[in-house]
């Protein structure tokens, strides 16, 4: 029971981390129907922009934890944000009425320009920080196994509930939201009654990148390392979350990020950790067969 | 799944020439956003230090020369763009050019053909030329298998690496296990791809699109984990090393009595096994090219070409979706185990860092670019594709980099691929080639 109770604590924070990645994931397929390969990368971007204006902040003599943490929290979402909408820019928009393989391929093109650019710049080795937030509670402690739910932990589930708030919020109410949900329905006739649509969908980019900087965040504070290629497995293992929640729905998303870091944990816990991926690949295969709709997904008809 | 149609929108005005303070305005933003990405990414370099702490240092100077060049690249792009507006109309190439290139083009496939043939004897002792050709053969064999998948019946698959994977691991295992020759195991690779292309073809009957290609792409990464880590039959992340080279139809390629070069009576070199190899994997290539377009003319190529443009209607006239995908996963996955076993054979080690899902990406990106069903535009992309990265040989570092954004500006530059016409399997009295644009990309 305990050893369980420490596995669901752990494998609802990573689950957050997937969710939040998966967020961007799923507001672009549902946007502009394409599967943003670059958005892995994105997280990655991310999570080494955290580490370095951290690092700079430290060096400008700053002491206070949480004002360093608001501070890495903001410059690593507006940076990481720009390199969503400059990814945008220059792959995508190009080819938006191409045919679909052409957007996708430069998906893929783009996520190694990423990930090489990372390599490139600041090289291949993992880049390791001390443990910034430390302590927290214990839970309860049962034949000398003591279930612990760290501060860092409990930041992350925090951050991300709250996050999901505010954009669940900004697509249900905003003028922005309204926009994005009427170019997913009908781009033309969005555009006809006066929506911009270039606009709107480089905000699409910009709001799911700047998610996946926050998920960067927690996972450089939570695993301690960043490097260049971490974006490409949870890239996909957040594609699947997002196709497990229903592709195109907010709280669908986080639902199945949690799910497949459940899944994950549990499996490493309970399996074995070499089999870990293997474990959330087939998953995904296993969904996309038997449930292609996701939890939350609306059905697609299909129009001859 | 929303079309990804968009209203005519601002950029689709005809492009007006604007003045010199537009281009330095649009360049100076450029350079700003140029300067936000890259101050922490490129500004700042970290990494562990001695004790494992994390240092840090700048190098301001990098940064400004990133930021200059992407001022100057911004300026030198608006100019190209208003030099190709003012001719629009007139497409870059004319018509009778384009029309003289066609003609052209039915005599470039024999004339590449017979230098490929030619190319041991003119370049017998330069080794590098010839590893570079196999290699570069070895991706046009497996662009032409994945072709008929993805090209053919419109199936997309980011997983063909799986297939090579399997050919590879097939050969080396057989041969190191039960000590088989090469030429018993290829068709044995084959057979055993092919049988794990329909492996996955079954589950994913149902999938479309995207789908079919995240399904195919996990599928493909599975078996690239499997070998990783199940030890003790793949060796992990060793891999398998002392693969047994090919035989000549049972005589080695050795300095030995019994080998082929003591038999014939001349002196040995190792150059003869290099040739030999190459002469095996054009062979083999030009054996899934013949297959191919024999293949076309059959009732399941054409089927395979019709699921491609219309399923719907395929389903309508009676075509048995099933049967046809399947065909189509397992052919190209037993070409993709062909061109594995060859892998095996020509390095002598395979570990499961070659088979990663850059590769599946390189032979997607081959086959698109070559005007996805072109089956000289693919042996072209191929040679662009591998020549181009080989001149990035000296700088490793930088070859994935541009590889990246080479297929995202080609992407842009030429979606339809590099050869824009396909030749139709099928016609009334005249045979003309269709422009590529016509050629539906299929939906899986």
């Amino acid at each position: 029971m305990d050893y369980f109770a420490q596995q669901l604590i752990n494998g609802l924070v990573l689950g957050s981390i997937y969710g939040l990645i998966a967020i961007g994931y799923t507001m672009v397929y549902g946007i502009v129907g394409m599967i943003n390969f670059a958005h892995g990368d994105i997280f990655m971007i991310g999570g080494f922009i955290a580490l370095i204006s951290f690092l700079i902040l430290v060096a400008m003599g700053m002491t206070a934890v949480p004002l360093i943490l608001l501070l890495v929290l903001l410059v690593a979402m507006a940076t990481t944000a720009l390199y969503g909408w400059t990814v945008e820019r220059i792959a995508y928009r190009p080819l938006r009425q191409s045919f679909r393989l052409a957007p996708m391929l430069s998906a893929i093109g783009m996520s190694f320009v990423l990930s090489n650019f990372a390599q490139v710049a600041q090289g291949a080795r993992v880049k390791p920080v001390p443990p910034i937030i430390t302590g927290g509670y214990t839970l309860f402690e049962q034949d000398g196994f003591v279930v612990r739910l760290s501060n860092i932990q409990i930041i992350i589930v925090v951050t991300t509930v709250v996050l999901l708030a505010v954009f669940s919020w900004l697509v249900a109410r905003t003028r922005l939201g309204r926009d994005m949900r009427a170019c997913e329905q009908d781009q033309t006739m969005a555009a006809l009654l006066g929506v911009d649509v270039d606009r709107t969908i480089s905000m699409t980019f910009v709001i799911g990148a700047a998610l996946a900087a926050v998920a960067g965040m927690m996972y450089l504070l939570y695993y301690g390392v960043v490097d260049f290629f971490m974006g490409f497995l949870a890239g996909i293992k957040a594609f699947t979350a997002a196709v497990l929640g229903g592709i195109g729905s907010l709280p669908g998303a986080m639902l199945g990020g949690i799910a497949i870091g459940l899944i994950e944990t549990f499996w490493s816990a309970y399996f074995s950790t070499e089999y870990k991926d293997v474990a959330a690949f087939s998953i995904l295969i296993i969904v996309l067969i038997f449930l292609p709709t996701g939890l939350l997904g609306r059905p697609e008809v299909e129009k001859v | 799944m929303p079309a990804i149609t968009t209203p005519p929108s601002r950029r689709d005005k005809p492009a007006a020439v604007h003045g010199v303070a537009f281009i330095l305005k649009k360049a100076t933003l450029s350079a700003l956003v140029a300067l936000v990405l890259f101050s922490l990414m490129i500004g700042v370099r970290t990494e562990a230090g001695p004790t494992g702490q994390l240092i840090f240092w700048t190098r301001f100077g990098d940064l400004a020369m990133m930021v200059a060049a992407v001022f100057g690249g911004s300026i030198l792009v608006e100019l190209l763009r208003q030099a190709i507006a003012k001719r629009r109309g007139a497409p870059l190439i004319s018509e009778q050019a384009q029309a003289k290139f066609t003609g052209l083009g039915r005599f470039l496939g024999p004339a590449l053909l017979v230098f490929t043939f030619l190319v041991p004897v003119l370049f017998y002792d330069q080794r590098y030329i010839l590893d570079l050709g196999i290699l570069v053969l070895t991706y046009v064999m497996l662009g032409w298998g994945l072709n008929i998948v993805v090209g053919l019946a419109g199936l997309l698959d980011l997983g063909y690496v799986a297939f090579y994977a399997v050919g590879a691991y097939s050969y080396a295992l057989l041969a190191t296990t039960f000590g088989l020759s090469f030429w018993i195991c290829l068709p044995l690779a084959g057979i055993l791809a092919a049988f794990w292309g329909m492996l996955l073809g079954f589950p994913v009957l149902r999938l479309k699109g995207d789908y079919l290609a995240i399904v195919t792409l996990a599928f493909g990464e599975i078996i690239r984990l499997v070998l990783l880590n199940w030890q003790h039959v793949t060796g992990g992340p060793n891999g398998i090393s002392g693969v047994p080279r090919p035989s000549f139809f049972g005589i080695p390629l050795t300095p030995a009595d019994d080998g082929l070069a003591a038999r014939l009576g001349i002196e040995f070199s190792s150059t003869h096994r290099v040739v030999f190899l190459f002469y095996i994997i054009l062979a083999l290539a030009l054996l899934t090219n013949w297959v191919t377009i024999r293949l076309r003319r059959l009732p399941i190529g054409r089927a395979w070409e019709a699921l491609r443009e219309d399923e719907i209607a395929c389903r309508s006239l009676g075509i048995n979706t099933t049967k046809t995908k399947l065909t189509a996963f397992a052919t190209g996955a037993m070409f993709g185990g062909f061109a594995g076993a060859f892998f095996a054979t020509r390095q002598g080690f395979i570990s499961p860092e070659s088979f990663t899902f850059q590769e599946s990406a390189l032979v997607l990106a081959i086959v698109v670019l070559g005007g996805m069903g072109s089956q000289l535009g693919i042996a072209l992309a191929a040679l662009a594709m591998i020549g181009g990265f080989e001149l990035f040989r000296g700088f490793e570092e930088f070859r994935m980099l541009v590889f990246g954004a080479a297929m995202v500006l080609l992407m842009i530059w030429r979606p339809r691929g590099l050869v824009g016409h396909r030749e139709p399997s099928i016609f009334l009295q005249t045979k003309t080639a269709i422009s590529s644009s016509l050629v539906k990309e299929g939906h899986g």
